[in-house]
């Protein structure tokens, strides 16, 4: 738990994007190992391989294609991100005493901390300009969906989680191929630019 | 299954195979078409039926949309709103099969046919349904199918325009509609029509309003009529038949079921229907008056017929409030035969214009002329349709309008002072109305087929084929007949609305052959003035037999070649009552009349402007278009910024309900 709080702050803290992929990803390991408990080892593989290895590798070789390394002049400042990571923590934390007790679960920290990643993904998707940094968001998001799923019901239905976690893979399957063609046409990734596409104002 | 689902399935499945055949014109018109009259034929089993005094049988299966269920029946009132559909639909496919041959292979026919059905099979089931689901579902899909129809010619500007203010304006409807029935739902606690009951007088009011409003919009009440005189014109002439003639009844259908779940209508319902029938009404005929687009003149005549049914109504709900049970009858039965006789003769001169569109490419009164010489069938159907919209005996606009005269003269001579006075208004409302469409169609009729031809094209017009003039034919039999048959529609009609709204069957015995004997009397007068007139027409033949009858131009002014521009014209046939009704309907004049002794150069030119359209829809909607966009700051364009909203938003209302 406390790992998974770790990682999301370097999420936010870190302007490398090599290690937002990192780190994603060794939260997807982590949360992939929380299925262990309920010895779901399908569900666990399953996550573990495609989050722990084949997601970074997308993300590696559509970083590569695109040619950024780091996340430059986001809209929110690194070390105010990290202060807006901390009071995050601390709403989803209040948000998760009020909400009605649950089950005994896993542990009694995977609400607040699924929250919390929760609103880290959302953080990440406002305030990141390079679109591959909001891929990385979304992941996190998505993570802490999981990781709310895991906490939510003890007997978690494999079925749901399994077919969130294709979807996820498609979507970042396709939101890779997408940066890459972006980028192609036009030469970056930096979405301020791309609110030029947008409806003008008649 | 009842025979009437078999129907909508038969059109459908027309529908559906004409659009994925429309790559073969021909074989997607075949398909279209027959779907169609197989589908009107098939339905028309329950209706008849039930009008013929069989039991109305409820049919119900489950519906996976909540609080919706399949649920639909053909009682008496449903059949009698079927029949003029389901005959209507049948005709306008037949002549449209010819009608829409023109634009074979230069546009898809094939998606037109697909909605034509759809829109049938909408209507169907508007009629039948007995479940706000399922009603508003099959409301909505009728105001779409008619929104793809009006806009066949999508490439044109105009008909672009009209596609637009019939879908916000119908939405708008759609809208109060909604209202209405979760008003009525919520308080039966289920949206079955079953179990809609009387509501409590305050809340009554207020859902009358939503009725009048929602339905009124669909049946061309003013000042809600603005997207009737866009979308008739600018629609397929068998589709405005259609529109015109029976899918604004859905709107009057509607009104009048919903009256039934409300419970004893108080006097200012009635007055409220009396005040608008008489608004839509004058107002209706005087815009027709001053129209020169032959279709567009029908369209405005269609807000004026509605303005009369919603008289009829309106007087009926009077008569029930005051417990006056002849006027009630009257006013009720004359406002329900008024709907199957609009659907007979407005869908005939509709298809009237259009084949006289379709055969001179124009529908401006003021480049035709002479076509009764070049198309005497179509001309002699318009003009029977024409006498029966200007309510002239023995055709069937007259007996409707006769059954409302008397309602409302029996209301002046009531003992109840209430109801005399707006019964009285009534009548002089009505006779207005009645003169001023005689003038109306006087000029649609005597412009477009007598005199001259103004143009080459009119000149050139020839005879519409048999697909065309056969639904003309039968629309104008139709007409006739009802005429003929008065006392019997009187009674079918009587029969309905004692079964639709409860009236006591034995009052309603006495009130019957009051007005079967009258009506009889009327119809042979009627009968006996034809055969006098046909009389007096075989008299001057036979007089004229064997002799030379020279033909001679018209008396000339002393010009010696009087040509085709020296006619009377559709604007200057209606400028004097144009410039009577000034005040009312804001024609714009411009003219530089002729001075002087020898005169050089002069004109005359009228434009008119829809007031309700012009001073009051254009200036709301750019009053909402200019509040809305001062939101367009919202919308840049930023992603994250639109994800952050969400975000927030959903943050937000996580902790407020914590």
């Amino acid at each position: 738990m406390v790992c998974l709080v770790l990682s999301n702050l370097m999420l936010v803290g870190s302007s490398r994007i090599a290690v937002c992929i990192r780190f994603v990803a060794l939260q997807g390991v982590l949360l992939g190992l929380l299925p262990l408990a309920l010895h779901h080892w399908l569900l666990a593989g399953a996550s573990i391989a495609i989050k722990g290895t084949v997601f970074p590798w997308l993300l590696f070789r559509a970083m590569r294609e695109a040619n950024v390394r780091r996340e430059v002049e986001p809209y929110v400042g690194f070390s105010t991100s990290l202060m807006i990571g901390v009071a995050a923590l601390g709403i989803s934390s209040w948000i998760a005493s009020r909400l009605p007790p649950l089950a005994p679960s896993i542990s009694p920290m995977i609400l607040p901390v699924a929250l919390f990643t929760m609103i880290t993904g959302l953080f990440l998707i406002v305030s990141r300009r390079q679109a591959l940094t909001q891929v990385i968001g979304y992941l996190a998001l998505e993570n802490g969906v999981f990781a709310f799923g895991l906490g939510l019901v003890r007997e978690a239905p494999v079925i749901v989680e399994m077919g969130i976690l294709l979807d996820i893979f498609v979507a970042v399957f396709v939101m890779g191929i997408t940066i890459f063609h972006i980028s192609r046409e036009f030469d970056q990734i930096d979405t301020e630019q791309l609110t030029a596409l947008k409806d003008t104002p008649s | 299954m009842p025979p009437i689902m078999t129907a909508v399935i038969l059109l459908l499945a027309g529908g559906f195979l004409a659009l994925l055949t429309a790559r073969l014109p021909r074989l997607s018109t075949a398909f279209g078409v027959g779907g169609a009259v197989a589908g009107c034929v098939v339905g028309l089993i329950q209706p008849v039926r039930v009008l013929a005094g069989g039991i109305s049988e409820a049919w119900l299966r489950p519906w996976s949309v909540p609080y919706g269920s399949l649920s639909i029946e053909v009682d008496l009132l449903s059949a009698f709103f079927l029949v003029p559909i389901l005959v209507l639909s049948a005709l306008a496919a037949v002549y449209g099969q010819e009608y829409m041959a023109a634009w074979r292979g230069r546009r898809s026919t094939g998606a037109s046919w697909f909605f034509f059905n759809a829109l049938v099979a909408s209507m169907i089931v508007v009629v039948i349904a007995r479940n706000t689901a399922l009603f508003l579902v099959a409301w909505e899909l009728m105001s779409l199918a008619s929104f793809f129809l009006v806009t066949f010619e999508h490439d044109k500007d105009d008909v672009r325009r009209a596609g637009w203010t019939y879908l916000v304006a119908t939405h708008i409807g759609t809208a109060f509609l909604f209202a209405l029935f979760l008003l009525l739902g919520r308080a039966a606690g289920s949206l079955n029509f079953i179990s809609f009951g009387p509501a409590p007088a305050a809340s009554a009011g207020v859902l009358f309003l939503l009725a009048v409003i929602g339905f009124g919009t669909k049946a061309g009440f003013m000042p809600l009529h603005v997207w009737l005189p866009e979308a008739h014109p600018a629609a397929p002439s068998h589709v405005s038949a259609l529109m015109s003639g029976v899918m604004i009844k859905t709107g009057i259908y509607g009104l009048f079921r919903v009256l039934t779940f409300l419970g004893p209508p108080p006097a200012w319902w009635g007055l409220t229907l009396i005040g608008i029938g008489a608004v839509s009404g004058i107002l209706g005929v005087l815009f027709a008056l001053a129209q020169r687009d032959v279709k567009r003149l029908l369209a405005y005549s269609t807000v004026e017929n509605a303005g009369i049914i919603a008289l009829g109504l309106g007087l009926g709900l009077l008569g029930m409030s005051y417990g006056d049970l002849t006027v009630a009858v009257a006013g009720l039965a004359g406002a329900l035969l008024h709907v199957v006789n609009h659907a007979a003769f407005k869908g005939l001169l509709f298809l009237g214009a259009g084949a006289v569109a379709h055969s001179t490419g124009t529908r401006d009164m003021d480049r035709l002329g002479g076509l009764l010489k070049r198309m005497p069938r179509t001309g002699s159907f318009f003009l029977i349709g024409a006498a029966a919209i200007c309510a002239l005996p023995p055709l069937n606009g007259f007996v409707s309008e006769f059954l409302i005269y008397f309602g409302a003269f029996k209301g002046v001579i009531s003992e109840q002072p209430a109801i005399v006075y707006p019964a009285l208004g009534l009548v002089i409302g009505l006779a207005l109305i009645g003169g001023l469409a005689a003038a109306c169609f006087t000029k649609a009729f005597g412009i477009v087929f007598l005199g001259e031809p103004r143009s080459e094209s009119a000149a050139h017009a020839h005879e519409c084929g048999r697909a065309m003039w056969i639904p003309m034919l039968a629309l104008a039999a139709a007409c006739a007949a009802i005429g003929l048959a008065a006392p019997a529609a009187c009674r079918l009609v009587i029969r309905v609305l004692g079964d639709a709204t409860g009236m006591d069957a034995f009052a309603l015995d006495h009130v019957v052959s009051t007005l079967t004997s009258i009506l009889s009397f009327v119809v042979g007068a009627g009968v006996a003035l034809m055969a006098l007139v046909i009389g007096l027409v075989f008299a001057r033949r036979r007089l004229l037999a064997g002799r030379e009858v020279a033909h001679a131009g018209t008396w000339d002014c002393g010009y010696l070649k009087p040509d085709a521009r020296m006619q009377y014209t559709a604007s200057s046939f209606s400028q004097p009552l144009a410039r009577l009704f000034h005040g009312a309907i804001g024609t714009k004049i411009r003219s530089a009349p002729p001075k002087g002794l020898f005169p050089k150069t002069a004109f005359f030119g009228s434009e008119l402007v829809d007031v309700f359209k012009d001073r009051l829809f254009k200036p709301l909607f750019l009053a909402v278009e200019s509040g809305v966009s001062r939101m367009r700051w919202l919308q840049h364009g930023r992603l994250q910024l639109y994800v952050l909203y969400i975000a927030v938003t959903l943050l937000v209302l996580l902790i407020w309900k914590l």
